[in-house]
């Protein structure tokens, strides 16, 4: 047994402020790493049941949110025996500092872990906002 | 009073499950919960039992899976993220390291029909009930 592996329940996320969800599913929240490298931030998330069609990162404002959405894969015409572990989406939501080239932003998932690179901006500079013409 | 009659009440009201659910309420305070990492889910049919369990981020090939008689176990690892001088955490909550997990199954398993596929973290495993045990239908014969 794995010493780090102490705390291995899964952690239901807390109600958002703005309100409850729509639907009625439980939602996780994932325990991630945040590492911190020379050139970029690099945030890893356990999502079982996640794949790239199915985990929704956004960036609004400083919000970075990630939605995991899972299908419960359970199997027809069997009868739960033994239950230790509850099925839902996951979500976490972080404020990210002005050091971050948002254009840059990579996000990959491979064995229900989803990783994302978020590069430090090259000099934290006045940022220049670009005004389209509406079509 | 007969036990039937319990189990009707029990549609509305089980007294065992209560005492499971506040026993459960409880050990929330006293201690963590006790199931081994990694959990799992187990559903039974009559002639198997599928087990998934939640390990992301494990290599398919470091899973080891053995089972006898009525117990499976599972074996594994995952190795922390890599990290190159200079690289600091800021959070570190995920889990590393080597886990071994025993689960009894409600029967006898097929020892050489047992099926594992490794799919977006989550490890399913299909696991027949042995041929001997399966419950055997008798034919009534009249007269």
């Amino acid at each position: 047994m794995a010493d780090t592996a102490k705390e291995v329940q899964k952690k239901e996320a807390e109600t958002p402020e703005k309100g409850e969800l729509t639907r009625a599913r439980k939602i996780y929240s994932p325990a991630v790493d945040i590492i911190e490298r020379k050139d970029d931030i690099v945030v890893v998330a356990d999502m079982p049941g996640v794949d790239d069609t199915s985990v929704d990162i956004t960036l609004e404002k400083n919000v970075l949110t990630i939605y995991g959405k899972v299908e419960a894969d359970i199997p027809e015409r069997h009868t739960l025996y033994l239950s230790e572990y509850g099925i839902g989406d996951y979500q976490r939501v972080f404020t990210l500092t002005d050091e971050v080239d948002r254009e840059k932003i990579q996000a990959t998932v491979k064995n229900g872990v989803v990783k994302i690179l978020l590069p430090k901006a090259e000099v934290v500079k006045t940022r220049k906002i670009s005004v389209k013409a509406e079509a | 009073m007969l036990w039937s009659d319990l189990e009707r009440l029990g549609r509305f009201w089980d007294p065992w499950n209560e005492f499971e659910r506040m026993q459960r309420a409880v050990s929330r305070w006293v201690s963590p919960p006790s199931a081994d990492f990694p959990a799992v889910n187990v559903w039974v049919s009559g002639d198997e039992a599928v087990l998934t369990t939640e390990i992301p981020g494990v290599d398919p090939k470091s899973i080891d899976i053995s089972v006898a008689g009525k117990t499976l176990t599972i074996r594994g690892s995952r190795n922390p993220e890599e990290l190159k001088e200079g690289d600091t955490y800021h959070r570190r909550e995920r889990w590393s390291g080597q886990f071994t997990k025993t689960v009894d199954m409600p029967f006898l398993i097929e020892t050489g029909k047992v099926n594992a596929k490794f799919s977006r973290g989550i490890l399913h495993i299909t696991a027949p009930r042995a041929e001997a045990e399966k419950p055997k239908k008798i034919a009534v014969k009249s007269d």
